[in-house]
């Protein structure tokens, strides 16, 4: 976690507060959350108990991800590491946290999987690989040439915290072990990844 | 140098043909059930002709061949997983005698490691295994040369056949049966190919590499490798892959801390993507970034060089 001020994925930057008290910055916190009453309170929740003051608050109801969920960007005030107790209790209360001030997804990773993937609830599979804490599904493509009912094949792109690699790669194989399914890892190693 | 040939299949045979051309003179040849043993030196052209004609090698029984004069073991039967027998028991019975061994065969270095370093030190005799990793790719030559603890990790493609499948899948569109017995008709693959398309070659390789680079410090067997295969990764995954400027490929990877071998992805114009039955392995070195051999892993003649590369470093 840096000191800068984060840049926002429209390239906008923040000022980082010089004219705030000492030590208190000004962050951004992208939220996803499901489509139903109270989520967005429930959200709010972690931020005010952790010594978080509310900025503004920018609710797409309108626009909704790729899994139905609608996108909330948080600003708020606090210092730097009672902002850290935030994201973390954020997360504890089962909110998808997308990015978290500076915390960018600075790292791209492709698997494959297959197998079942349509019987075995593609949904839920994404989801559940989203809730390995900083992994976000940033595109999928499915293949079924047998139909949906047999074995396909998808690509997933993710978008992976800065050296979280490992930890999204251990939860994806324990989703897929649940599942049955197939992974097939991009090599992280060989620095070819890209 | 004097050797001794245990294994008459197309690595054995390799290098009794071409033992000559390096100066060394073969004085027993053991196949399964028969020997031919001469310390004069045998005519070789004569040994694999009777073999091929006949099934038999000579009219010898192979511990003839054991226990003839030599100055190296090349043993090169069939490796064999657990406790790596008949290959082993020829290893000890050579090392006893303190004589040189070098080995085609993978089980004993892949298998009971420990076992082979501990025979070793009670031995006059060295043993050298080139061609158990890579085929003619000279992989363990060049660790040794880097030193061991410079070497950080080794990975790379291990197997021919498992590679041409999924070099054949990915460039025609088509299914893993499909191209597996396209590839069983042109010899590429076996009549059963378990233990290609199961990863089990290639882990047996990266087993051995993973041993070499713990430099005693680890053992490590087969039942410590993580090895997946390419029986189950669909045409479709392939083309997903290839839509995304990827591809697939086995891959093995070995380090001191362990080794895995599975399908992954790998960029389409990587230097992993080697195509059909081509081999590479990748080295990073703590001094000198990676290093990238790659070059035939198969075959007798291809490997029957590696044999008698390690003779010649004996000889030297």
């Amino acid at each position: 976690m840096t000191d800068e001020a984060e840049a926002s994925a429209d390239g906008g930057r923040r000022g980082d507060g010089d004219d705030h008290v000492a030590g208190v910055r000004s962050y951004t916190v992208r939220l996803e959350l499901v489509d139903e009453p109270g989520e967005l309170l429930r959200a709010l929740q972690p931020i005010a108990d952790n010594g978080g003051n509310l900025l503004s608050i920018f609710h797409e109801r309108g626009n909704l991800t790729p899994r139905g969920h609608i996108p909330v960007e948080v600003d708020l005030e606090c210092t730097p590491d009672r902002f850290d107790d935030v994201v973390a209790a954020l997360r504890d209360a089962g909110v998808n946290v997308i990015q978290a001030g500076a915390e960018q997804y600075s790292e791209e990773m492709t698997v494959l999987l297959a197998g079942h993937l349509i019987d075995t609830d593609l949904s839920d599979t994404l989801n559940r690989i989203e809730e390995c804490a900083g992994a976000s599904v940033a595109d999928i493509s499915l293949s079924s040439p047998e139909g949906t009912a047999d074995a396909s094949s998808a690509r997933l792109r993710l978008a992976v915290e800065s050296g979280r690699v490992d930890d999204v790669l251990a939860g994806i194989r324990a989703v897929a072990e649940d599942k049955e399914l197939r992974v097939i890892e991009p090599l992280t190693g060989g620095g070819e990844t890209a | 140098m004097k050797l001794a040939v245990l294994g008459a299949g197309a690595v054995g045979r390799s290098v009794v043909e071409l033992a000559g051309e390096y100066g060394h003179t073969v004085t027993a040849v053991a196949d399964s059930g028969t020997a031919a043993v001469d310390p004069d030196g045998l005519d070789a052209a004569a040994v694999v002709d009777r073999k091929e004609r006949e099934g038999v090698v000579g009219d010898a029984a192979p511990e003839d061949a054991l226990a003839a004069e030599y100055d190296a073991l090349v043993e090169a039967t069939p490796t064999t997983l657990d406790d790596a027998q008949p290959g082993f028991g020829h290893v000890r019975a050579a090392l006893e005698r303190d004589r040189h061994v070098v080995l085609a065969n993978k089980g004993p270095v892949a298998e009971r490691y420990g076992d082979l370093r501990a025979l070793k030190r009670e031995s006059a005799g060295d043993v050298l295994f080139e061609a158990t990793v890579g085929g003619a790719i000279p992989v363990l030559s060049t660790i040794a040369d880097f030193g061991p603890s410079k070497v950080t990790a080794a990975r790379g493609v291990l197997n021919g056949t498992a590679n041409f499948v999924l070099s054949r899948m990915a460039a025609e569109g088509l299914d893993y049966e499909h191209v597996l017995a396209e590839a069983q008709d042109l010899g590429v693959a076996e009549a059963d190919p378990a233990f290609d398309v199961n990863g089990t070659d290639a882990a047996l390789k990266c087993v051995i590499l993973a041993n070499v680079l713990s430099d005693d410090d680890v053992e490590y067997s087969l039942d410590d490798a993580a090895v997946e295969g390419i029986t189950d990764v669909p045409g479709s995954a392939l083309d997903l892959a290839a839509e995304d400027g990827r591809t697939v490929r086995l891959i093995g990877e070995a380090s001191a801390d362990g080794v895995r071998v599975g399908p992954r992805l790998v960029p389409a114009n990587g230097t992993l993507a080697v195509t059909g039955t081509r081999n590479i392995v990748q080295l990073e070195t703590e001094h000198a970034g990676r290093l990238n051999v790659s070059g035939r892993g198969a075959g007798g003649p291809e490997t029957a060089t590696a044999v008698l590369a390690d003779v010649g470093r004996l000889d030297g």
